[in-house]
């Protein structure tokens, strides 16, 4: 299921490719993920439950969307982490502009095109002021969490809508709406990444962007674009996550950074940009949120949970030495 | 026949540096052209002109024949002048025609048209008589230095391009490979295009070239038939930008 572009020549039998540590390295998530399941399962028959399914797939959902903006990113060989606070604001405007009532369509839109503009920002100035992404998108991470703040006044606004409930609680049987748009999302993403003129020179200018310029590629134009799709992406995450907790609150959502970055890696993307795929991060978020469920499950203190979530991440940037 | 590419009395500058004086410098269809010199004797300024990198400050550029103006990198693809640097630009994650495409891709509708993609590149190595690639959707990081030198010749002459430019490409080969590449440049040259190299290595030059430029301190020192020199001679106009009746004259404004 990797890209069909980049593993086109990979025609050797697959019994020696279980003694490469390339093979393991690139589906790293797709393994920790089956061994987490297996392992959740015996200890706890009720993981694989239908019920707990829909809820892990729910749960997923916001994170993979944030995890697909951020593979466009690292793919580019930047990072952004301003996704979660961008996500944050969208989820405040969507909030004020609801009660202002403008209606929910108009409300999403909102949420979508603020957090797009924060994204775009980071964009312009990464390209053209030539500052460090990682700067950039730690101050949009400030800047855009206290603009959440200033736009809400420090409070959440409760939402009460019957499209939004429907989105977090209806869906295709065991796949809840937010689920089904998260895949969609996906599908999009690696159909861009992979089968489009953008998603090469997206690629190239993270791979080599010495090379990328000199075949008149503008670099700048595709970092713009990357961290646009970025803030876009969590204006969607920004819908999805009022509709899961019913408000729209100013408040921090650290944990969702770190877990795009860490479903990113979990997902065989090279930080150094140029390779990856969108089905790895995919795979990724779906791992992060088994692991808490089931150590949730367990009765595990919640205490526990970044820290293993802090263990796997770095064990699986570990194996990604290991990448052909 | 006239030159496809003459450039006549071409001067370039940086700031108070003069680095081409009055060169003058043609390229002929079914021909291999050697550009040669020492290290700062000027190939890489002309070649920069002849890409349009750098815009020429005085002097005739003429495609065809026609005088032209060639001011950009594109202007210069779109005469059908492409030009192979000696770092390749090329994408290592990248694959054989992702990288032949890279910039030009061929779509239909909004998606990338991947067959029309693959046979156009297929063609071209086959034109160029490439064997020694198993796929071309193999990544270029997993080719050898011939091959790659291979693939970013071959994504020179994917656009009928009229005139190719090689900056030095075995500077960097073993023995088998440097035999390899110097053959697929031959082969250009037969099969009509006009092909300039840039080289340091006799060998190389005499083996394969039809004509000989020699530059010296920005001079070109003389334009001759290789069949019509000797090496020493060649390396002479190199190292002192004469040699007998050959090359500059004595107060030329060459410091002897």
């Amino acid at each position: 299921m990797a890209n069909a572009t980049l593993a086109a020549d990979d025609r050797e039998p697959w019994t020696s490719r279980l003694r490469d540590a390339g093979f393991w390295a690139e589906w790293a998530a797709l393994v920790g993920l089956v061994v987490l399941v297996v392992v959740f399962q015996v200890l706890n028959p009720t993981f694989l439950s239908t019920g707990n399914i829909a809820s892990m797939l729910l749960a997923a959902a916001i994170l993979i969307v944030l995890a697909v903006g951020q593979t466009f990113v690292i793919a580019t060989a930047g990072i952004d982490l301003s996704i979660a606070s961008t996500m944050t604001l969208g989820a405040v405007v969507l909030g004020q502009a609801y009660s202002a009532p403008w209606g929910l369509p108009l409300s999403c839109l909102l949420a979508v095109v603020a957090a797009a503009l924060a994204g775009m920002v980071n964009g312009v100035i990464i390209a053209w002021g030539r500052i460090a992404d990682f700067i950039v998108t730690l101050g949009m991470l400030s800047a855009a969490s206290g603009l959440a703040l200033i736009l809400a006044d420090g409070k959440p606004v409760t939402i009460i809508d019957p499209a939004l409930l429907a989105l977090s609680t209806g869906g295709l049987g065991i796949f809840g709406w937010s689920f089904v748009i998260a895949v969609v999302v996906a599908l999009v993403a690696h159909a861009v990444l992979f089968h489009t003129r953008f998603g090469t020179h997206l690629l190239a200018t993270g791979g080599a962007p010495e090379s990328a310029r000199a075949m008149g590629i503008s670099t700048q134009r595709v970092k713009i674009a990357v961290y646009t799709i970025s803030g876009t992406l969590a204006g969607l995450a920004a819908i999805l996550l009022v509709a899961r907790i019913g408000a729209a609150e100013p408040a921090s959502n650290t944990s969702f950074l770190l877990n795009s970055v860490a479903a990113v890696v979990l997902g065989g993307v090279s930080l150094f940009g140029g390779r990856g795929t969108i089905i790895g991060p995919v795979i990724g978020a779906l791992l992060l949120v088994a692991l808490v469920n089931g150590l949730t499950l367990l009765g595990v203190s919640q205490f526990y949970q970044p820290l293993a979530v802090g263990v796997v991440v770095v064990l699986a940037a570990l194996l990604t030495r290991f990448q052909r | 026949m006239p030159p496809v590419l003459e450039l006549r009395g071409i001067d370039k500058s940086f700031g108070p540096v003069q680095v081409l004086h009055d060169v003058a410098f043609s390229a002929h269809s079914g021909e291999v052209t050697a550009l040669v010199g020492d290290n700062g004797a000027g190939k890489s300024t002309l070649v920069k002109c002849v890409g349009g990198i750098y815009p020429i400050d005085a002097g005739d550029y003429l495609f065809e024949g026609r005088p032209v103006q060639v001011n950009d990198p594109r202007a210069a693809a779109e005469l059908g002048i492409e030009i192979v640097y000696q770092d390749l630009a090329l994408c290592d994650n990248l694959d054989i025609v992702q990288n032949m495409f890279l910039g030009r891709e061929r779509k239909s509708g909004l998606v990338l048209d991947e067959p029309t993609m693959e046979e156009m590149a297929e063609r071209t190595l086959a034109g160029l008589s490439v064997k020694t690639v198993k796929s071309i959707r193999q990544l270029v990081s997993s080719l050898s230095g011939g091959q790659r030198q291979t693939v970013a010749i071959a994504k020179a002459v994917l656009w009928n391009s009229k005139i190719v430019v090689l900056d030095e490409p075995t500077a960097a080969l073993g023995v088998a490979q440097t035999a390899q590449v110097l053959e697929l440049v031959r082969r250009l040259a037969d099969n009509g295009l006009a092909v300039v190299l840039i080289s340091h290595n006799m060998n190389d030059v005499f083996a394969i070239s039809d004509r000989i430029a020699a530059l010296y301190l920005g001079r070109m020192a003389a334009q001759v038939k290789t069949s019509d020199v000797t090496h020493a001679q060649v390396v002479e106009l190199i190292t002192s930008g004469r040699s007998g009746e050959l090359g500059l004259n004595n107060g030329s404004g060459v410091a002897s």
